[in-house]
């Protein structure tokens, strides 16, 4: 071995010892312990666990400021308010019926209500509070707070709550907020503990609920000093969340309520975009309702009343209806047959009224036929069969991807709730779909914006903005965050020969400016304010999803509902387009009738910025035009600011 | 002794030394650093990359460093104490005059890419060095007072430059640490009971210096004696994180409130949640089986110790491992202690489970020599 041999038997019989001993006390030292943990745990577990649940300094989260929306030009469109509420603590009331008749004294509460509060109070738990009333004046909140001592268990409280000072304007492009309910809880992974304050709002829909995250903010923090009733006896230290950031949209809001003023109480959808740029100027839905009823909670018949009107008051029709475009479809086909070099704009077809294909019989609108048609022509009459005969030329395929080069069937990515993908149909398609071939009489059908082919008005918009300025313009809604610009870097070139685009866009020009154009009555005469468009008057109804689920095969199977959606889109001015339009009526009649002099007031107000002189208008229509002016009723931002209550 | 040891005159060599690793201790090892990486993912509100997965690499890392330890003979380990001694001195001073200041103490210093407390090396350092020493130390010698002067000077040095730090938990650690090395060395207990009376008279007068100009400790050490004898004094401020400490232990009850459900941490009314106060959380979420399953842990590791060590013939081997044993045992000791508000608040982490890089390295790697002690115990 290595050592001497000091080790003796004397040294380890006292390390023995000596460590014996230590072992000792150590074993002392965790029976110490143990008893010590039982005693807390087991014996006085009770006492602590009260402490904990009633523990003297409690944490209470800041719900941060929502954050702002603002319109282009500033105009705010979404802000919060301050919302005095008064609750009631059932424990520290002690004669509850007492208390509640001497608030009655100060704030108005009728006898139904003080009954089913008292009712409402007797079934809750003695120690939460109760929220007796909400969004109470200042007044009545200050009363409360001057006579507290007369008032045991009552607590005025003061919170921030959403409100939407442009009502229904904007009512599906921002959407609305609400309590987090136990289906969003179960629905969204986020544990930001600000989601089990109750009554924290989060977005339910629209905007509100696409950039909850940007929205939100990050919650503050309080400590304050509670009583064992609960009540709070001083704050002892505040850190303040970060609010939510502020979202400008492209929205001009002056346009969109003009827009929306327009629309009325049609069932009806319009769209205006920049299409230099895609920022989407106005995104309005008719009818519209309150989003503030929403954030206040509404009542079960107001809701019914929306949910059951047929003119779907709740449906944001711009992005989520889908509707056949009809003519303004052509413009599809045509770009596609010239792509494919199998028609040269000068070629004439002859329009007999009808043409044959498979057996079966494609009429024209007019059952007299047009006669020989060049492009030009086909375009300002709209005349089915000239792209009828085209269709058998170029071929769905190509016709389908070309709808989606300009923008159809594609989603669009809109912070909007449920935006529709619609549908360019090809051959593959049908056959996965229903198993069954394309047949020739289903491009009949597509050529003309019917039978498959689904679009929404965002797309219509966008598919408008690209032929108008020749580049692969996206839809825009967002155009600062927090005061930072929203990078939008310049739309690409289509990929489509400039050449094949004018020859459209002059088409476009006919169908408004010539005297046989189908929206000649809707021509604008102002000097370099001239529009372009293209009418379209769909013969199916709106088809959902659902039914399409079921297979809907060709228009004709499908059952006939009043009367015909009207379409139109639009660009102006023809020399230098700025804005794009796409306008849905929902059976509405013909685009030419109804659509196009909705569009046109509409591109008129946008390029003015305000109601458009007279003089923009033909000479006969003036005097219509000042008549159903009178009768609408316009919001001027400048004059009616926000109720002044309403803060960041 | 297993079945191996039948026959055998002399300690394993080579790889068959794997053998003679006291297998059970690594797995008691193992179990409590699990309970470390369940807390730590449950104060982080359920993310293991928080806490959980650094403090695992670091698992990892001391394990595989108390194997190697464990496979070098123990008598090499001996050899080394003086020189192991004099190096964490020499970092105590570097931390001293270099070191980062964190939480208003100058604890830590950056060596390349690790973070590196002096102070937890020395703890082990000086009981090794201690353990050298009474082996080389004749025993009828043990008690003479130049004899214990010695050992006492090698314990008070770092002990001053952990107090310069200013670190008083961890100074106490080291004089308590080096005292049961004394101890077990078996020094008069005279010396023993001189000590404790001069240390009721130190205390005195570090109470009476308060307030005047030869104060001894920092105002935040006095206020932290001051809640420990009264934590309802100061509820808001300093009693505030014993005082929720007790409400979250309490509050566990029997069988705790369930995994990631305690209330206390979860509301962030605990501070130090993942380092010093990490087991209110434990006994807040686990209750009393969860904190006396833990204390069995540690209770059986300090019984190995004190088996191996009085079974072990090598005078520097036993002293060896019981003093790495009572240090283990003042760590948590001194911890739980604290939280269930039976000592004052220092800042001492629960051993194996507190958040932290060097403290549980440095903790592995002194049982790999209480391993190696084990391993290489003459037969």
């Amino acid at each position: 071995m290595r050592r001497s041999p000091r080790d003796s038997a004397e040294s380890a019989r006292k390390i023995g010892r000596r460590g014996l001993l230590l072992g000792a006390v150590q074993a002392g030292a965790v029976a110490v312990l143990a008893l010590r943990m039982r005693s807390m745990q087991l014996a006085h577990a009770d006492e602590y666990r009260l402490l904990s649940e009633g523990n003297s300094i409690k944490i209470r989260l800041l719900p941060p400021a929502r954050g702002l929306i603002h319109d282009r030009n500033g105009y705010l469109l979404a802000g919060n308010e301050s919302n005095y509420r008064v609750t009631i603590t059932r424990q520290d009331a002690g004669d509850v019926a007492e208390v509640l008749a001497r608030l009655r004294r100060l704030i108005a509460l009728s006898d139904a209500e003080a009954d089913t509060i008292l009712a409402e109070i007797r079934r809750r738990s003695p120690i939460t509070p109760f929220t007796i009333a909400e969004r109470i004046s200042w007044e009545e909140f200050s009363r409360i707070a001057v006579n507290a001592p007369a008032l045991p268990g009552v607590t005025p409280e003061v919170g921030l709550s959403r409100v939407y000072p442009r009502g229904g304007d904007l009512a599906h492009v921002l959407g609305y907020v609400g309590p987090v309910s136990d289906f969003d809880l179960g629905r969204i992974e986020d544990p930001d503990p600000l989601l089990r304050i109750p009554r924290f709002q989060i977005g339910k829909v629209g905007i509100e609920a696409k950039m909850e995250q940007a929205l939100r903010g990050q919650a503050g923090s309080r400590r304050v000093e509670v009583n064992s009733a609960g009540r709070e006896m001083r704050e002892l230290s505040r850190q303040e969340g970060d609010p939510g950031d502020a979202l400008q949209l492209t929205i001009d809001y002056r346009l969109q309520n003009y827009v929306q003023a327009r629309l009325g109480e049609e069932s009806a959808s319009a769209v205006i975009i920049d299409v230099t740029n895609g920022d989407v100027m106005a995104i309005a839905s008719a009818p519209t309702f309150d989003p503030n009823l929403f954030v206040r909670g509404i009542s079960s018949a107001t809701y019914r009343g929306l949910n059951e009107n047929d003119h779907r008051p709740l449906a944001d029709k711009t992005v989520q209806g889908l509707y056949p475009p009809g003519s303004t479809y052509k413009m599809v086909t045509a770009l596609a047959a010239l792509e494919a070099g199998v028609i040269d704009p000068k070629e004439t077809i002859r329009c007999p009224g009808y043409v044959e294909v498979g057996g079966r019989k494609f009429h024209c609108w007019r059952p007299a036929g047009h006669g020989n048609m060049n492009l030009q022509q086909s375009l300002e009459q709209s005349c089915d069969v000239y792209y009828y005969d085209l269709s058998q030329r170029v071929g769905i395929d190509k016709i389908s991807d070309m709808a989606r080069r300009l923008g159809l069937g594609q989603r669009h990515d809109l912070p909007m709730s449920a935006v529709a993908e619609g549908l360019a149909p090809t051959q593959a398609w049908k056959k996965r779909r229903y198993g069954r071939d394309w047949v020739i009489g289903d491009t009949l059908n597509a050529t003309i914006g019917q039978g498959y082919v689904l679009t929404s008005p965002l797309q219509l918009a966008v598919m408008t903005a690209r032929i108008a300025s020749g580049r692969a313009v996206e839809p825009r809604l967002i155009r600062s965050r927090n005061g930072v610009e929203v990078p939008a870097p310049p739309a690409p070139a289509l990929e489509i020969d400039p050449a094949f685009l004018v020859a459209i866009r002059a088409g476009m020009d006919a169908v408004v400016n010539a005297p046989r154009g189908t929206a000649n009555g809707s021509r604008v005469v102002a000097a370099e304010m001239r529009m372009a468009g293209k009418t379209g008057t769909s013969q199916v109804r709106n088809i959902s999803a659902a039914e399409r689920e079921g297979g809907v095969t060709a228009n004709d199977d499908l059952p006939w509902r009043q009367r015909d959606h009207a379409l139109f889109v639009a660009f102006a001015p023809v020399e230098a387009p700025k804005y794009a339009v796409a306008l849905v009526v929902e059976h509405g009649g013909g685009g030419s009738a109804v659509a196009a002099p909705l569009a046109r007031d509409m591109l008129l107000f946008a390029l003015y910025g305000k109601l458009p002189p007279l003089s923009a208008y033909p000479e006969s229509q003036r005097t219509r035009i000042q008549n159903q002016r009178d009768q609408m009723i316009l919001v001027d931002p400048d004059e009616a600011p926000p109720t002044a209550s309403t803060r960041a | 002794m297993s079945l191996l040891d039948y026959g055998l005159r002399s300690p394993p060599t080579g790889i068959r030394k794997v053998l003679y690793i006291n297998w059970p201790l690594v797995v008691l090892l193992s179990a409590i650093a699990c309970v470390g990486f369940l807390m730590l993912y449950s104060v982080a509100g359920g993310r293991i990359e928080v806490w959980a997965e650094p403090q695992m690499k670091r698992f990892g890392a001391g394990m595989a460093g108390m194997f190697v330890i464990a496979m070098v003979p123990i008598w090499l380990w001996r050899n080394l104490s003086a020189l192991a001694y004099g190096f964490a001195l020499l970092l105590l001073i570097a931390v001293d005059l270099f070191g980062d200041v964190g939480m208003g103490a100058q604890r830590w210093l950056e060596l390349g890419p690790l973070r590196l407390q002096p102070s937890e090396v020395m703890k082990i350092a000086l009981v090794m060095a201690l353990a050298a020493y009474y082996d080389w130390l004749d025993i009828r010698r043990t008690s003479r007072l130049i004899w214990v002067a010695i050992p006492a000077v090698l314990i008070l040095v770092p002990t001053a430059l952990v107090l310069a730090q200013p670190d008083l938990g961890t100074a106490l650690m080291l004089v308590m640490g080096g005292g049961l090395v004394m101890f077990a060395a078996g020094v008069s207990l005279w010396y023993f009971g001189t000590l404790a009376a001069l240390g009721v008279a130190a205390v005195a007068a570090v109470l009476q210096s308060r307030g005047t100009s030869w104060q001894l400790l920092r105002d935040y050490q006095y206020r932290r004696v001051d809640v420990f004898l009264d934590p309802a004094s100061d509820p808001l401020g300093a009693g505030y994180n014993i005082t929720q400490a007790q409400i979250a232990l309490g509050s566990g009850g029997w069988a705790g409130r369930g995994f990631m459900q305690g209330t206390q941490s979860r509301l962030n009314f605990l501070p130090e949640k993942h380092t010093d106060f990490i087991f209110t959380t434990l006994a807040e979420e686990f209750g009393f089986v969860g904190g006396i399953s833990l204390l069995t842990l540690y209770a059986l590791v300090l019984a190995f110790c004190i088996h191996s060590a009085l079974s072990n013939k090598d005078r520097y081997a036993s002293l060896l491992t019981l003093g790495i044993g009572a240090t283990f045992f003042l760590y948590f000791a001194v911890n739980m202690g604290m939280v269930m508000g039976l000592l004052p608040v220092v800042g001492v982490p629960l051993p194996l489970v507190s958040y932290g890089g060097t403290a549980m390295m440095i903790l592995l790697m002194a049982f790999g020599l209480v391993q190696s002690a084990h391993v290489h115990r003459p037969r």
